[in-house]
């Protein structure tokens, strides 16, 4: 009866809106992939993260030039007399999209089953040991010890309802990987400022705005229509064409086009994000390379050759077409640790490329397949069919497996590859989020994205001390130390940090975000 | 007296010319081929473009499939231009990757004809194999072969091969994929094409099992296996010729249209349809020929066979004569 009486009250809310027309927007929004899921612990994903954070809410939020702004958390600091615990004050008076209310309990809960052992933003949250409930109003987190960074890690971690979840037996996470399935991979009860109205997996997704949204400005768009078109040359047309309002994915060769055409208009930015190429370490040899006695990659001087390989250069200029900018270090420079130092990269040097694949005893090269995802980052594809003709040049014959995200991403976090390109964003602005995922040894929370199955137990010692030390230039010379290693070792192959390029219409505007997640809320009309 | 009728029938019948060259020359079949101007042009267009693949190692400027001959600094050369950087011209341009188009079309064209080529040789074997079965078996087993045709031409073929194409990528080890993929490619366009080779022959074969050198083989007690590859395989071929024609053409379009969905063979080693699938993306911005050209060239390539299979099909019908 009670979901009759919501479904009555929408109905009347929508019919409502349709009588007081004036402000009703529709946005068609087109992006290259869909949300991988909507089990908001399930892929620490940008697209997905972008998809849920219209419908779910987190205790923070990062405003456009990176600093945390309060979101369903109003006050958060350390405990006076204890600072291992932090302690946030929630907002009073917010409602889920079902009505229930927002209190400290589904804190705890939405908190304990994104640190659980199924849950793809564990690492984010390493450092605690208990989440517990003041009062209806405030939430205590403990850590084990003092971790003065770590509201940056909770601008991802979403809030769900805890009845809510127990009524769905969605308590668990949905195991993505293992290709395992819930309930609230479909469904949502969020507290954002958009309900979910019904969604078709990769086809189309409509949310509504949430009129009981706690705040204070009212959105102009009320309604989103979410599009994904993987096929590049489609999804620009159906701008053009005037299908939809906005693209978010824009393909590098069309900003050019784009902005000589009457009535669209391109927002370029640059995005908290760097593409890189990892490896398999380990003594085993590689599944898919003729080496069968020995991991040529697990040779520093075949990593150190495939760097001097690598022309970031034309990459930047004839893949990208200028909208990247080549880097040396997998890590973006809106990110603390990141130093022009560690972003400069040799010039390509075929000579002693070619020179040390012989002291490596691969004179003759050796053979390899390479997993690049095709609808995930700006010309992921090309990206990947480039460095492996560059490659060729040192005698590593490449052969390229092109997938979809949706059945590259497991192959990475499943370590089912070999050599793999990935796009790396930071969300916490900080380079511990880097190593937790990238560098630390794949166990418990870390590792997560280490596909390559990287382990260095003298830098997993640094890695965990950063999370609670509290010295912060102490915190920043182990930072350095940590990159210093993992440049030095080629740990990583990194090529450059992304460069945004938003289409839309011409009487809207919404500026690039550089994590590459803006909200709909932020989109303005002209008048 | 050894035969006489053949001795006396000799001076009034025109001795048939020696040779096979010669008696094909003479043939009706050759003759409605001289008559058919646009079957002329047919041929030699589709006889080009096979030359053309079946050599391209050794008479394409470049090896396309060789990454390392690859400079990034030559993509998206225009036609005949000189290339700012890297001072090259290339006659059709280069595509995203600094690839010569030329050399990439006529690469293109082999691995596109040689899928189309294996995947109707594999439908020709399996239908015709099973159609005969069916036809002169009767009952039951008709029954399942021809419900199990039925099924399959009541839904487009290349939603088959897409299927196939999941189940293989599901079950070939993830490392193996891509050097299996042109094999996967050959089977799931054979298997999706397989029904109407089976129809046909399973006709013919009811209508031959009736005739007399049937009955009189059975009587001899041949095995029913050499009676169906002997005696009924011959005669029911002519047909089978004609739908095979336009069944490459069709291969050839399906292996296209999989290669530019992009479940086809791998990006560094790109089939007509990967070519254009590439092209496709640059539509708009300008680079008009990396489009242009393997579209241009896939459609000479399935128009002219398929042009051929109608020829072939008039000249095989004995009522259109």
């Amino acid at each position: 009866m009670k979901k009759v009486m919501t479904h009555l009250g929408l109905a009347l809310l929508s019919t409502t809106m349709i009588a007081g027309a004036t402000s009703a927007e529709t946005i068609r929004w087109a992006r290259g992939s869909d949300a991988l899921t909507l089990d908001p612990h399930s892929q620490n994903q940008g697209v997905t993260h972008n998809f849920a954070h219209h419908i779910y809410e987190t205790l923070v939020d990062r405003d456009v030039e990176g600093t945390l702004q309060p979101r369903l958390a109003t006050e958060w600091s350390l405990k006076e007399d204890d600072p291992t615990v932090w302690v946030f004050k929630l907002r009073e008076g917010v409602t889920f999209h079902d009505g229930a209310e927002f209190t400290a309990e589904d804190v705890v809960f939405s908190l304990d089953r994104a640190r659980s052992e199924a849950s793809n933003m564990r690492q984010l949250h390493v450092e605690v040991t208990e989440v517990r409930a003041v009062d209806d109003y405030t939430v205590e987190v403990q850590t084990t010890g003092p971790s003065p960074l770590y509201p940056d890690n909770l601008t991802n971690t979403f809030i769900m309802d805890k009845d809510w979840s127990e009524a769905n037996d969605v308590v668990e996470v949905q195991d993505y990987a293992a290709g395992a399935d819930n309930y609230a991979v479909r469904n949502t009860n969020g507290t954002g400022p958009y309900i979910l109205q019904s969604r078709e997996v990769d086809v189309r997704s409509v949310m509504t705005l949430n009129e009981n949204h706690w705040a204070e400005d009212t959105p102009a768009v009320t309604e989103i229509i979410y599009l994904p078109i993987a096929d590049n040359a489609t999804r620009i047309a159906a701008l053009l064409s005037g299908e939809v309002d906005l693209v978010q994915d824009v393909p590098v060769q069309d900003i050019d086009r784009l902005q000589g055409t009457g009535g669209v208009k391109i927002e370029t930015g640059p995005e908290n994000r760097v593409i890189y190429f990892g490896y398999r370490f380990g003594e085993e040899p590689l599944a898919s390379s003729n080496v069968t006695d020995a991991n040529p990659f697990n040779d520093p001087r075949v990593r150190e050759a495939m760097e001097l390989a690598v022309d970031r250069d034309a990459i930047a200029q004839v893949v990208m077409r200028g909208q990247a900018i080549p880097t040396g270090v997998a890590n973006p420079p809106f990110v603390a640790g990141w130093t022009e130092e560690l972003d400069a990269y040799p010039a390509v040097d075929l000579d002693r490329a070619q020179k040390l694949m012989a002291e490596a005893g691969y004179e003759d090269g050796f053979t390899v397949t390479l997993d690049t995802p095709n609808n995930r980052y700006v010309n992921d594809e090309a990206i990947s069919q480039a460095v492996v003709a560059m490659l060729g040049r040192i005698g590593i014959n490449v052969t390229l497996a092109s997938r979809p995200v949706a059945q590259h991403s497991p192959l990475v976090t499943n370590n089912q590859t070999d050599f793999y390109l990935l796009g790396w964003g930071v969300p916490t602005f900080d380079s511990a989020y880097v190593f937790n995922d990238l560098v630390h040894t794949k166990e418990g929370s870390y590792g997560a994205y280490n596909g390559g199955l990287f382990s260095d137990p003298e830098l997993d010692a640094k890695i965990q001390s950063l999370g609670t030390e509290i010295d912060m230039e102490a915190r920043d010379a182990t930072v350095a130390e940590i990159w210093e290693t993992v440049k030095s070792e080629r740990v990583l192959l990194p090529i450059h940090n992304q460069v945004l390029a938003y289409a839309m219409r011409d009487d809207i505007t919404l500026p690039v975000h550089p994590e590459n997640q803006p909200l709909l809320t932020g989109l303005t009309f002209a008048e | 007296m050894k035969n006489p009728t053949q001795g006396n029938a000799a001076p009034i019948v025109p001795p048939r010319p020696q040779g096979r060259l010669k008696a094909a020359l003479d043939s009706d079949i050759f003759y409605s081929w001289r008559r058919s101007p646009v079957t002329i042009i047919a041929t030699v267009v589709a006889l080009a473009l096979i030359l053309m693949a079946v050599l391209a190692p050794w008479i394409a400027p470049y090896d396309p499939f060789d990454p390392s001959s690859l400079n990034l600094m030559d993509g998206f050369t225009p036609p005949m231009t000189e290339n700012q950087f890297t001072g090259s011209t290339y006659l059709l341009g280069t595509d995203n990757q600094g690839r010569d188009m030329l050399s990439s079309i006529m690469y293109g064209s082999r691995i596109s004809l040689f899928v189309g080529a294996m995947a109707t040789a594999f439908a020709i074997t399996l239908g015709v194999s099973l159609g005969l079965v069916a036809g002169y078996n009767g009952g039951m087993i008709d029954g399942v072969i021809m419900r199990i045709a039925d099924i399959q031409l009541s839904f487009p073929g290349i939603l088959i091969a897409l299927l196939i194409f999941g189940i293989a990528r599901g079950v070939i080890p993830a490392n193996q994929q891509e050097s299996m993929a042109i094999w996967v490619l050959i089977i799931a366009i054979g298997l999706s094409n397989w029904a109407q080779f089976a129809r046909t022959v399973r006709g013919a074969t009811m209508v031959e099992r009736q005739k007399d050198y049937v009955s009189a083989a059975q009587i001899m007690g041949v095995h029913p296996f050499l009676i169906l590859l002997r005696h009924v395989l011959p005669n029911v071929l002519g047909p089978v010729l004609v739908i095979g024609t336009i069944g490459l053409a069709l291969a050839i379009i399906e292996e296209a249209t999989l290669s530019f969905l992009g479940v086809g063979v791998p990006p560094t080693q790109p089939s007509l349809g990967t070519l254009i699938r590439i092209g496709q993306q640059f539509l708009f911005s300008g680079e008009w020929w990396i489009l242009l050209f393997p579209a241009v060239t896939l459609i000479l390539l399935a128009l002219s066979v398929n042009l051929l299979g109608d020829w072939l099909r008039d000249a095989l019908n004995p009522k259109l004569r």
